[in-house]
């Protein structure tokens, strides 16, 4: 390995040693009291002495989240899809859709509470909510940009429209496809966390609450250290997976020179 | 004999008939089966509505339009297509881009399980003649333009069209590639008797191709004038260099000139 391949591989680490060293000495030097910012030593001893009920409750978190997106990636993949085939179908939802998506959703979480009562429920909607919006945008967009001269040569020979969607549609949509789930994933947790630290007994956003209430600042940021660890490993759980299904489409070295 | 594509007094416009923009007004062309046609113009002048009128991909507001006698009512189904762009998809490779217009016209399509290990032959023995061997496998990004072109002409033809439709095929490439690929046209069209139709900006691709040459007029289009290409077949890249074949360039030159007008 060259000098500079190793650099990057260790810059990662080294900026978030960095980033923590920074913290530590920031809140040391100025005597910042524990209640308001704990440096990162606190907040790693608070991380190991409630390893237990954090690990249980992100577990609820993963869950919760992850039932969520994948309602979210089912009615977002027939939603863009039906979106993509009709101009008249996107004329007519696209307003709807856009406005939806600017409602924050914490804002319909009570509605949510209304309906199912709090828990469970509530914040695998607001997941599904938050994180259908982007999957359903780029399925649509990977149809509406088949090359006109491509659907010219499939018509020619008698291809009726969902042999077009079948054959160049779809495949070309794929890309476009698991490059949202990127960023529905990360918006699904989001999404989960909103609707337990409003209306739930379990999971990451109600352990921050009530260690809110008690005033254990560490804790609050031990979880916020857990959605992270999560968040991290699920979107390079979404990035692996685009590489392994859509290789074809990112070949490019643009991001690597 | 009747015309094998026979435009008849055709007016087509975009956005809502006569009352939108006039893209062709009063084309005639009858084009004969096993003809080398070719249509020039200044651009915008409707060639690619020409194009799209004689493969039934849109219908005329006045006017007639026959393929091989019948009515264009619907796609003709029996046209390969080839356009600038290669259009190649790039998730399948050259062989199975080869084997997409099999996937939908019938009766290939009906056919095309059993009858694979043939098809997969004839795809590669069209490759193998326009000098693609053993690039079967290769994504078309792996291609250079105008290999990539080359797979775009045997895609145009793997279903054994009786009539090709070109749209400035060799528009994007150099000019050493462009001229290769005339010869590979050439043979194509000497070996197989198809109709062809191509349209292009190019008069010396024009003249060293086809039978007749189309002259058309700037927007709304028609065919303003008509030649007949006379030197013998098969013609080798050296004609180009001959003074008839410049004369014939020259004429159609004006023709542009004043179309331009």
């Amino acid at each position: 390995m060259t000098r500079t391949a190793v650099l990057i591989r260790l810059s990662p680490w080294l900026f978030t040693v960095a980033l923590l060293a920074v913290w530590e000495g920031a809140v040391r030097f100025f005597k910042i009291p524990m209640f308001f910012l704990p440096p990162p030593t606190a907040v790693a001893q608070a991380f190991i002495e409630y390893s237990g009920p954090l690990a249980r409750n992100s577990w609820v978190t993963l869950e919760t989240t992850l039932i969520g997106f994948a309602l979210a990636v089912g009615f977002g993949l027939l939603l863009g899809l039906l979106v993509g085939w009709s101009r008249a179908i996107y004329a007519g939802l696209y307003p709807l859709m856009i406005g939806f998506n600017a409602i924050p959703k914490v804002a319909v979480v009570p509605i949510l509470v209304l309906w199912f009562g709090i828990g469970f429920i509530p914040a695998v909607l607001t997941a599904f909510l938050i994180s259908f919006f982007p999957i359903v945008v780029n399925v649509a967009t990977g149809l509406a940009t088949i090359e006109p001269e491509l659907e010219d040569v499939l018509k020619a020979l008698g291809a009726s429209k969902f042999d077009i969607m079948q054959k160049v549609g779809i495949p070309r949509t794929l890309p476009y496809f698991f490059g949202s789930l990127k960023v529905a994933i990360t918006l699904a947790f989001v999404g989960s966390v909103i609707s337990e630290s409003v209306a739930s007994n379990n999971g990451i956003g109600n352990l921050m609450l009530q260690a809110q209430a008690q005033f254990q600042v560490p804790l609050i940021f031990a979880g916020l250290v857990a959605l992270a660890i999560e968040g991290i490993a699920m979107y390079a759980a979404m990035a692996m997976l685009e590489r392994r299904m859509t290789g074809w489409a990112q070949r490019s070295g643009f991001a690597q020179s | 004999m009747s015309a094998f594509v026979a435009l008849d007094g055709v007016s087509h416009a975009y956005g809502g008939a006569a009352g939108g923009t006039l893209a062709i007004e009063g084309l005639s062309i009858a084009v004969e089966e096993g003809e080398f046609a070719a249509v020039v113009g200044p651009s915008g002048c409707g060639k690619s509505t020409l194009m799209k009128l004689a493969t039934g991909l849109q219908f005329p507001f006045k006017g007639s339009v026959q393929v091989a006698g019948e009515p264009v009512t619907k796609p003709v189904k029996i046209a390969g297509m080839a356009f600038q762009a290669p259009t190649l998809l790039p998730w399948r490779t050259t062989l199975e881009n080869l084997l997409l217009p099999l996937e939908i016209v019938q009766p290939h399509r009906s056919e095309l399980r059993r009858r694979r290990n043939e098809y997969v032959a004839r795809a590669k023995n069209l490759l193998t003649s326009v000098g693609l061997r053993d690039q079967g496998d290769k994504y078309p990004w792996e291609l250079s333009g105008g290999m990539q072109q080359r797979t775009s002409l045997c895609r145009a033809l793997i279903h054994s069209p009786q009539l090709l439709m070109l749209d400035e095929p060799f528009g994007a490439l150099d000019a050493f590639t462009r001229e290769e690929l005339w010869c590979v046209i050439r043979d194509l069209h000497a070996a197989r008797k198809i109709t062809v139709i191509l349209v292009t900006h190019d008069l010396r691709e024009a003249v060293f191709l086809a039978d007749r040459v189309f002259v058309m007029s700037s927007r709304p289009g028609r065919i303003v004038a008509e030649r007949r290409i006379e030197l013998p077949r098969p013609r080798d890249l050296e004609v180009t260099f001959t003074q008839g074949f410049q004369d014939i360039v020259h004429e159609l030159r004006a023709h542009i000139v004043k179309a331009r007008q």
